[in-house]
């Protein structure tokens, strides 16, 4: 489970961590990427698994539309910027919910058979479920992918260099939003690989983002701001505290060990694990 | 410069009065309990931003937890006056009281973060309160509190005949956090928490003790928080722990100063005046499908004031007042 909050973690980590822009729909686009998914499967019978790189490609188109036609005003906010990025996201979360409550109606739905669900693997005595082990090789994957994208490509330090100053990079030849809007959508596609593997196991609904969405800033900010690593090294911590505080406390509460261990490891580190900043 | 202030402030305080005495007239003419009732949210939601404002406006700590204060305030009253039969008006203050010590408690070790790790700190330590009362089995847990009828009186805090009572009783408290900032603003901490907003470093090497300013606004703003989340608690003579202590109140506190204008002494009062009746309204009339509707075009409508008006509506006076002043400049210059 920890690998898969890390997979929807990863997303924000580029978007939150690297580029210091607050995502406050980041849950919203993971429900939209579940819900592609849904449709994939109903209309073309196309299997979650399959259709994850289409939902990534589709995500990648939405996250960088988002960015051109949205946050890119936001960030432009002399004053206060970081609060008029919260609300712009969250008044943009609200009208993706609303969206999906008008055109996919507030059922829950679910993907009733995959090539995945519901099976199990037997690993060296240990029977793991097929969904959730995929989930895990995808996440290791795409953190591996991202980390190497941003320390060893052209790609990633200019994207590293336009969050610490954007005029100067505008000096040398690179264009701010271009790099941004290039770097929403890696974020955005990150969540729809882990929203198409997310549909295969658990219900969606048009509010099924928020319940994620705040264990995936936990995660990042956990890990620290500015982290490839942290965020993945965050995402596993998280999902071993859950499991722990689950057997000691009624489930109920096993988001309580989560956000304790937050909270502890900024007040002994204030800057989170692996952070830079 | 200095009598410009001066005269600002007493310009303020008139005009405070005389909205005061204008809304406190309003129920002359509004007799419909549908509308009365959205008076008196956007009264609340208008006291609430006001109080958050000065944490987060003034002092430059953005907390997006204060639900915890809100239904800390709510439990206390509700707890103190069922189990122990104690009045509303000390369960609010003790409420109070309960909120401005859990927030310096808090304020401890959170106020050594930063950005983002504080903002979301204060996100996960309202979660972490709301989880506990769910789970809370002698506090009703997830079942909530429903509030017993024991009278219809200013004493026992309950009026079941009218609305106007809470009325009065929401304006008073939008006033008092509007006059608290007002006092504090030209106090010697708000000085200081403009300047710890601004640059903490340079605020302490000028002599402001950042951290006990900080612990001082945190104090006052929970405070005034959970007294409104009493009265909340009152008005609607039933909690849960979703409905007073969810992450969407913390959103709700924060949105009427933020579209008004954060850190600006009027930015709350416009912004709920505006946005609260919005809500309220989109809901009853395009919510009723069930279809969300009314969701997309309140998002819709904050994005778009987020993007227009980052400082705030009330960037749109100084605008127009930053433009007069040219005007006469440019006058003086001609003549």
């Amino acid at each position: 489970m920890g690998l898969l909050y890390g997979l929807i973690a990863v997303g924000l980590a580029l978007i939150f961590g690297l580029m210091d822009v607050t995502n406050f729909a980041h849950g919203e686009f993971l429900m939209i990427a579940m819900y592609l998914s849904f449709f994939l499967f109903a209309f073309f019978a196309i299997d979650p698994l399959l259709s994850a790189p289409l939902v990534a490609a589709a995500m990648f188109v939405f996250g960088a539309v988002v960015y051109l036609l949205i946050v890119r005003f936001a960030m432009r906010a002399k004053t206060n910027a970081g609060m008029v990025q919260i609300f712009t996201t969250f008044g943009l979360a609200i009208v993706m919910r609303g969206l999906a409550q008008f055109f996919f109606t507030p059922d829950y739905r679910s993907i009733p058979q995959s090539w995945l669900g519901g099976k199990t693997i037997s690993f060296a005595g240990i029977f793991l479920p097929e969904p959730q082990l995929v989930g895990a090789l995808v996440s290791i994957a795409a953190f591996a992918g991202l980390y190497f994208f941003i320390h060893r490509t052209d790609f990633g330090r200019a994207l590293e260099a336009t969050r610490e100053d954007p005029g100067a990079v505008a000096l040398v030849g690179i264009d701010k939003n271009r790099v941004f809007a290039f770097g929403w959508g890696l974020g955005a596609g990150l969540v729809g690989l882990a929203g198409a593997i997310m549909a295969v196991f658990f219900y969606i609904y048009p509010d099924v983002g928020a319940s994620f969405a705040l264990i995936a800033y936990v995660t990042v900010a956990l890990g620290g701001f500015g982290s490839v690593f942290g965020a993945f090294a965050g995402g596993i911590i998280v999902g071993l505290v859950e499991a722990v505080t689950a057997l000691m406390l009624p489930p109920s509460l096993k988001s309580v060990g989560i956000y304790a261990v937050y909270l502890l490891v900024v007040f002994i580190r204030p800057r989170g694990l692996f952070g830079s900043m | 410069m200095d009598k410009n202030f001066a005269a600002r402030r007493r310009r303020d305080l008139i005009v405070a009065g005389a909205l005061a005495t204008l809304a406190a007239l309003a129920p002359l003419f509004v007799k419909d309990v549908y509308v009365q009732n959205i008076l008196i949210l956007t009264l609340m939601y208008a006291a609430l931003s006001q109080s958050w404002n000065i944490l987060s406006g003034y002092c430059g700590q953005i907390s997006l937890g204060h639900a915890l204060y809100f239904g800390i305030g709510a439990y206390t009253t509700e707890l103190l006056f069922t189990k122990f039969g104690v009045l509303p008006w000390f369960g609010m203050l003790a409420g109070g009281g309960i909120a401005a010590l859990i927030a310096m408690g808090l304020g401890y070790p959170f106020f050594r973060l930063r950005g983002h790790y504080f903002v979301i700190a204060t996100i996960v330590i309202a979660e972490i309160g709301l989880l506990l009362f769910q789970n809370w089995e002698w506090a009703g847990a997830a079942m909530g509190i429903t509030i017993p009828v024991r009278g219809d009186s200013w004493l026992k805090f309950q009026f079941l005949r009218s609305k106007l009572p809470y009325f009065y009783f929401a304006l008073g408290l939008c006033c008092l956090a509007w006059f608290v900032t007002w006092w504090l603003e030209d106090s010697k901490w708000g000085f200081w928490w403009r300047a710890v907003k601004d640059n903490p470093e340079a605020a302490e090497s000028l002599g402001v003790v950042v951290f006990n300013s900080k612990m001082g606004a945190a104090a006052v703003s929970a405070f005034l928080v959970a007294v409104g989340g009493a009265f909340y608690a009152q008005f609607l003579a039933y909690i849960d722990p979703e409905s007073v202590m969810g992450f969407q109140f913390s959103l709700l506190m924060a949105l009427p100063a933020v579209l008004g204008g954060i850190g600006t002494l009027w930015g709350p009062v416009l912004g709920a005046a505006i946005l609260i009746p919005m809500t309220e309204l989109t809901r009853s009339y395009i919510g009723g499908s069930g279809r969300g509707v009314d969701l997309i075009v309140y998002g819709a409508l904050i994005v778009a004031i987020s993007l227009a008006l980052p400082q705030g509506l009330v960037s749109l006076f100084s605008r127009a007042k930053a433009k007069n002043q040219v005007k006469n400049q440019v006058k003086g210059a001609t003549r």
